[in-house]
């Protein structure tokens, strides 16, 4: 057991990973000497070198389709984009060839690459950098999504990524990298994507949240716990596409109310998809409508207002009172 | 401090090697042996009476909106035979002769106009892409191969196509700067019919070359006659030659003119005068081939014929062949739209595979996919 935070989770994830298969490669923007602008990829380039990690020039669509590239000649890109507000440069080759190379082909091609990007608010970044887009991505047929929210299943997650016969997108919570340290263990572990974990049980209200909103959700449940007396089942998707259906309706079966907190816009946000599941295999075990604590539907404000802006432990608590007070 | 000049590369040639008329400039021409010239006549004529025949399978409803590439046979078939089996094939959607000559069968390409994915599925132990619809964005897939390939110390090389219009594309630019800046071993053919759908090259770009650009991205850069199959062959062949060896890519310009509307469903008297395309007609690249080979003894007007009747014979063959599959699975199986999405299918896309079938009244015993050896292959 080593005591880590998520930042350096991931980039041991990727020093394993590298060791293990020398199909693995890193590229990105500033991902060699300077190790990344968040310093994910430290120590890589160092010692893997400028052939495994490559330097690209300043291009998403150009990372992500020479990936591509790369991936059907039979190597395992892990093509980093700097910031999550930069990937829509990068989305028409996300969406209309590594999505696709395996359906298209029937089977004959396809894409094993992970796309690595920090996402989401928090940090007080300047404009463009903040937003958490991973509804457009779960959205997009033939893409997984995961996202973790803390040292040991940020490691866990991105192994098995890796190791995913398909593209995934894995997106960071930047707001997390340096948030809090947790025990990871020396051997190298992986975790099923397509599954969430349920971090913590209770029987009183459902919150099922993924990411940097995992904290407020335990925040809240903390707060509720002592104030109010009672336990909320707290949800961790980790996995957006394909998300895991069957925890979150066992859960909702047992408390009957939901609460469902994310940082991007509410409108055809994963919540609206987690909503639209429970009424497709639980709709008549529900004791109350069901609350979404997300962000608005504007784009993330520019620092001086994304607290504001942001879903946070209040904001939960606040719904999570409303959900139970209904009758 | 002062203001001085940058001395930039800047030659751009053009070749032209064999001529509207049938002549050739013997101080240029390739020495191909007999048997290979007329090996690549006849992938040429093949491609120009598969792409005749398709019209008329289209004029009559039985495949879809489909591009024509009659005129474009030198570019695809004068590049395509200078790789090996082990470098890659990334096309565009103009490469018909080089998608047969790279072994695809001719029931694949009906396959795919018929509007079946599986048209798109690569024949075992090529490396080849399928078509590719989105302009350019293949071009930066042949650079990401060709990085690959550097990466893994091979020697092999890719060759890739895109349009005028697609020049255009930010993924152009992407993929050339790409290449260059990692010595990617890939030949970017660009095959300019000087028309965009409607759009004419002079709208598409004030340079007076696509080919000059290469000068910027640091690489060779040549315009060659694309009516001309042995200028293609040999501007290809030199590219080829030189990515092998390590010394990064190379842009070709093939200059040709779109013989025929855009699609199907296009209608080019909107837009253009059809006298130009009149004087383009004599220009085409099977005449001057033909004349080429049988002034040089290479080909005789019996052996033509004979050429002829072995591909519409095939060609038959071919239409039989892909009509009769539709009837069968995994054709006539809506139900594999599902099956090739991700390796292991999903529950809850399993779900909406069930429901489907429910929807079309599809029972477990006729459902292709479960009949099969619960190991299904969805590949690797």
């Amino acid at each position: 057991m080593a005591e880590m935070n998520m930042a350096k989770a991931i980039n041991l994830a990727m020093h394993e990973a590298m060791e293990r298969d020398k199909r693995v490669l890193v590229m990105g923007e500033d991902v060699g000497p300077d190790e990344g602008v968040f310093r994910i990829t430290e120590g890589l380039h160092a010692k893997f070198g400028d052939k495994r990690v490559i330097d690209t020039p300043l291009a998403e669509a150009g990372i992500v389709g020479t990936a591509i590239g790369m991936a059907i000649y039979g190597l395992r890109p892990i093509a980093e984009i700097q910031f999550s507000g930069f990937e829509y440069y990068a989305y028409h080759q996300i969406e209309m060839h590594a999505g696709r190379f395996r359906n298209r082909t029937r089977g004959r091609l396809s894409c094993p690459m992970v796309i690595r990007c920090p996402s989401g608010g928090g940090i007080r970044a300047i404009e463009h950098h903040s937003e958490s887009r991973e509804a457009i991505y779960a959205h997009s047929p033939g893409l997984k999504v995961v996202m973790p929210s803390g040292p040991r299943n940020a490691r866990a997650l991105l192994h098995a990524a890796i190791q995913d016969p398909d593209p995934v997108i894995y997106y960071e919570p930047k707001a997390l990298y340096r948030l809090f340290k947790e025990d990871v263990p020396e051997t190298v572990e992986t975790l099923p994507i397509g599954r969430a974990q349920v971090v913590q049980e209770g029987k009183d209200v459902t919150i099922v949240a993924y990411g940097a909103m995992v904290r407020p959700a335990i925040d809240a449940a903390e707060i509720l716990e002592e104030e109010d007396g009672i336990r909320p089942e707290i949800i961790d998707l980790l996995t957006i596409a394909p998300m895991d259906t069957e925890t979150i309706v066992n859960s909702v079966k047992k408390t009957g109310r939901v609460i469902i907190v994310h940082e991007g816009p509410r409108t055809c946000g994963i919540g609206s998809e987690v909503v639209a599941r429970i009424n497709e295999f639980a709709l008549m075990y529900l004791e109350a409508p069901i609350r979404r604590v997300t962000g608005y539907d504007v784009p993330i404000p520019y620092f001086a207002r994304e607290k504001a802006y942001l879903p946070d432990a209040d904001k939960v608590v606040s719904a999570v009172r409303e959900v139970l007070s209904f009758n | 401090m002062p203001r001085t000049p940058i001395e930039v590369p800047h030659k751009i040639e053009y070749l032209s090697i064999l001529n509207e008329k049938g002549e050739v400039d013997t101080k240029l021409e390739p020495k191909i042996e007999p048997k290979q010239l007329k090996e690549m006549y006849r992938w040429m004529l093949l491609a120009r009476r598969v792409d005749e025949r398709l019209l008329k399978l289209q004029r009559q409803g039985r495949i879809g909106t489909f591009p024509q590439a009659t005129g474009h046979e030198a570019i695809s078939l004068g590049s395509i035979v200078n790789l090996k089996p082990s470098d890659w094939h990334v096309p565009a959607y103009r490469e018909l002769a080089g998608f047969l000559y790279r072994g695809w069968p001719l029931e694949s390409i009906l396959i795919y106009w018929m509007g079946y994915e599986e048209g798109a599925q690569p024949p075992e132990g090529t490396n080849d892409l399928p078509i590719a619809v989105p302009v350019s964005s293949q071009l930066l897939h042949a650079a990401g191969l060709g990085m690959a390939n550097n990466l893994q110390g091979d020697k092999n090389v890719v060759v890739t196509y895109f349009g005028d219009g697609g020049s255009s594309e930010g993924d152009c630019h992407e993929a050339m700067n790409f290449a260059a800046v990692f010595d990617a071993p890939v030949v970017f053919v660009c095959l300019n019919n000087q028309f965009a759908i409607s759009v004419p090259i002079a709208k598409q770009m004030k340079n007076k070359t696509i080919a000059q650009r290469a000068i910027a991205y640091g690489m060779d850069g040549i315009r060659v006659d694309g009516n001309d199959v042995l200028a293609m062959y040999v501007a290809t062949k030199e590219a080829v030659e030189k990515a092998r060896r390590g010394e990064g890519p190379t842009l070709i310009e093939a200059l040709t003119y779109r013989y025929t509307p855009h699609t199907t469903a296009d209608d080019p008297s909107r837009y253009r005068n059809e006298d130009v395309s009149k004087e383009w007609a004599a220009k085409e690249p099977l005449i001057r081939f033909e004349k080429y080979l049988k002034a040089k003894k290479v080909m005789t007007d019996a052996e033509k014929q004979t050429m002829e009747e072995e591909i519409e014979a095939r060609i038959n063959e071919a239409i039989t062949n892909a009509e009769e599959a539709t009837k069968h699975p995994p054709l006539s199986d809506p139900l594999v739209m599902f099956d090739y999405l991700y390796k292991d299918m999903p529950d809850y896309l399993s779900l909406q595979r069930d429901e489907l079938a429910k929807a079309l009244g599809i029972s477990e015993a006729d459902d292709s996919k479960k009949n099969e050896a619960s190991t299904a292959k969805r590949g690797g």
